[in-house]
């Protein structure tokens, strides 16, 4: 018998049947490998948090171990400098949290002891040129100077906004003071412009909308922790 | 087994490495060629995965060629491609996290590669599956080559590294000796590829049209 495969009935048998296979296939694959792929994730926001405390892991294992070594707690805080949870931090979706009333919010905090000092690391979620811009900011004891920083980006401009990545754009950081006048202080301005080097960093020449973008990121998501910085 | 490899099959596997080259013969897949060259990793591992992706598209097409309803064919290798891709990019995740975060949407964006719809439209609708893998694997690398020759100008030119090791010494530097910003720029990728071809035309003759 010789199937007429330009008939409708075929056609639309056809793609129906091809639709649920392949679609049985990718949900399969997904769900295989989506432990794996959480794991990833996890490590990698663990590195993230272990450049800004300038530490850099060799391998997955050593940034694991060397997370756990480091950092003491995850908590969670309110916007008033309570803590309300002394772990799960690690946990929270810094995204969905900004898109929340202030009040409302849950913010993380990294309590981290390297070599017997205590650090804080904060962690940021703005937006740059074209896409999202995220970090995080290790603080020293006091609460004011900048231990470390780290950023990322989502798709930035190769040699321009996407040096905001690079160790020496986030080497300037280290040092400066965060807080100015009971505001944040911290600022990115345009290079060469630096008129106070206590708590300014040069931009990035041809990356200005990512500068300003790491820069209106620094003043809202540490701003959230105004209670908690300014409380001594 | 002397059948598989036969004259014939061979010169479907090696001429696109040379006179039939996907991007600067056939000009497929430039887009992609701008986005991932900045640096070579990524322009490895996406000329690898191009090339995985077209060969076994390649033959799953191959094989349904007979069955497929002419009306929706174009649908049919699309479904195809787009479910290889998603399959790819989930391993790369699981198993390569870094580069996958390198590459990002480009990964996703080999659905759109030019040389996949136009291999399988081409050549897999109209040959065995064997044929049809030796032409993808023969694209795949074809297109493989010419990223990691733009790759390797751009990111040696621009970032002063290759593979993200740097190989232009610091006291070049200090000589006043500078990265150009321009190579890490998308529009350096054309017009390197635009060298390559100049030069493939010149050593062969028989690309240049007649007028």
């Amino acid at each position: 018998m010789k199937i007429d495969t330009n008939s409708n009935s075929y056609t639309i048998i056809y793609a129906s049947v091809m639709v649920i296979i392949v679609a049985f296939i990718l949900a399969f694959t997904s769900a295989t490998l989506k432990d794996r792929q959480e794991k990833n994730e996890q490590l990698d926001k663990m590195k993230q948090i272990l450049t800004a405390l300038n530490i850099q892991a060799e391998n997955d294992e050593e940034a694991g171990a060397l997370f756990h070594e480091k950092v003491k707690q995850d908590q969670i805080m309110n916007s008033t400098g309570n803590v309300i949870a002394d772990e799960g931090g690690f946990d929270v979706d810094v995204k969905k949290e900004l898109a929340k009333s202030l009040e409302e919010r849950e913010l993380p905090l990294y309590v981290c002891d390297i070599d017997g000092q205590t650090k804080y690391v904060l962690p940021l979620y703005g937006a740059g040129l074209w896409g999202a811009l995220w970090g995080y900011v290790a603080l020293d004891e006091d609460k004011d100077t900048v231990y470390g920083v780290y950023f990322s980006h989502e798709s930035e401009t190769p040699g321009l906004g996407a040096e905001i990545a690079d160790p020496h754009f986030q080497e300037q950081f280290i040092g400066k003071l965060l807080m100015k006048e009971n505001e944040i202080g911290l600022s990115v301005v345009k290079a060469g412009r630096v008129s106070d080097t206590t708590y300014q960093v040069d931009g990035i020449t041809g990356g200005t909308i990512t500068s300003n973008g790491v820069d209106a990121m620094l003043k809202k998501c540490l701003g959230q922790y105004h209670d908690f910085l300014t409380a001594k | 087994m002397s059948q598989l490899f036969s004259r014939k099959n061979k010169n479907i596997l090696t001429a696109p490495l040379t006179l039939d080259n996907p991007v600067t013969v056939q000009v497929l897949g430039i887009c992609s060629a701008l986005a991932v060259t900045a640096k070579l990793e990524p322009a490895v591992v996406m000329g690898l995965s191009v090339t995985v992706i077209v060969a076994f598209a390649n033959v799953i097409i191959s094989l349904l060629r007979k069955t497929i309803p002419n009306r929706i064919r174009i649908i049919v290798q699309l479904v195809v491609v787009a479910a290889l891709v998603t399959i790819v990019s989930e391993i790369l995740k699981a198993f390569a996290y870094d580069v996958s975060v390198q590459l990002s949407v480009y990964v996703g964006l080999i659905i759109t590669n030019c040389i996949l719809m136009g291999r399988l439209e081409a050549f897999a609708m109209a040959n065995g599956p064997w044929e049809s893998f030796l032409d993808g694997v023969g694209n795949g690398l074809g297109y493989a080559k010419i990223l990691l020759i733009v790759g390797f100008f751009r990111e040696l030119l621009g970032s002063g590294t290759l593979f993200g090791f740097r190989v232009i010494p610091e006291s070049v530097y200090e000589l006043g000796y500078i990265n150009n910003g321009l190579m890490v720029m998308p529009p350096m990728a054309l017009i390197l590829c635009a060298c390559i071809i100049w030069y493939e035309r010149n050593k062969h003759k028989e690309l240049q049209e007649e007028d």
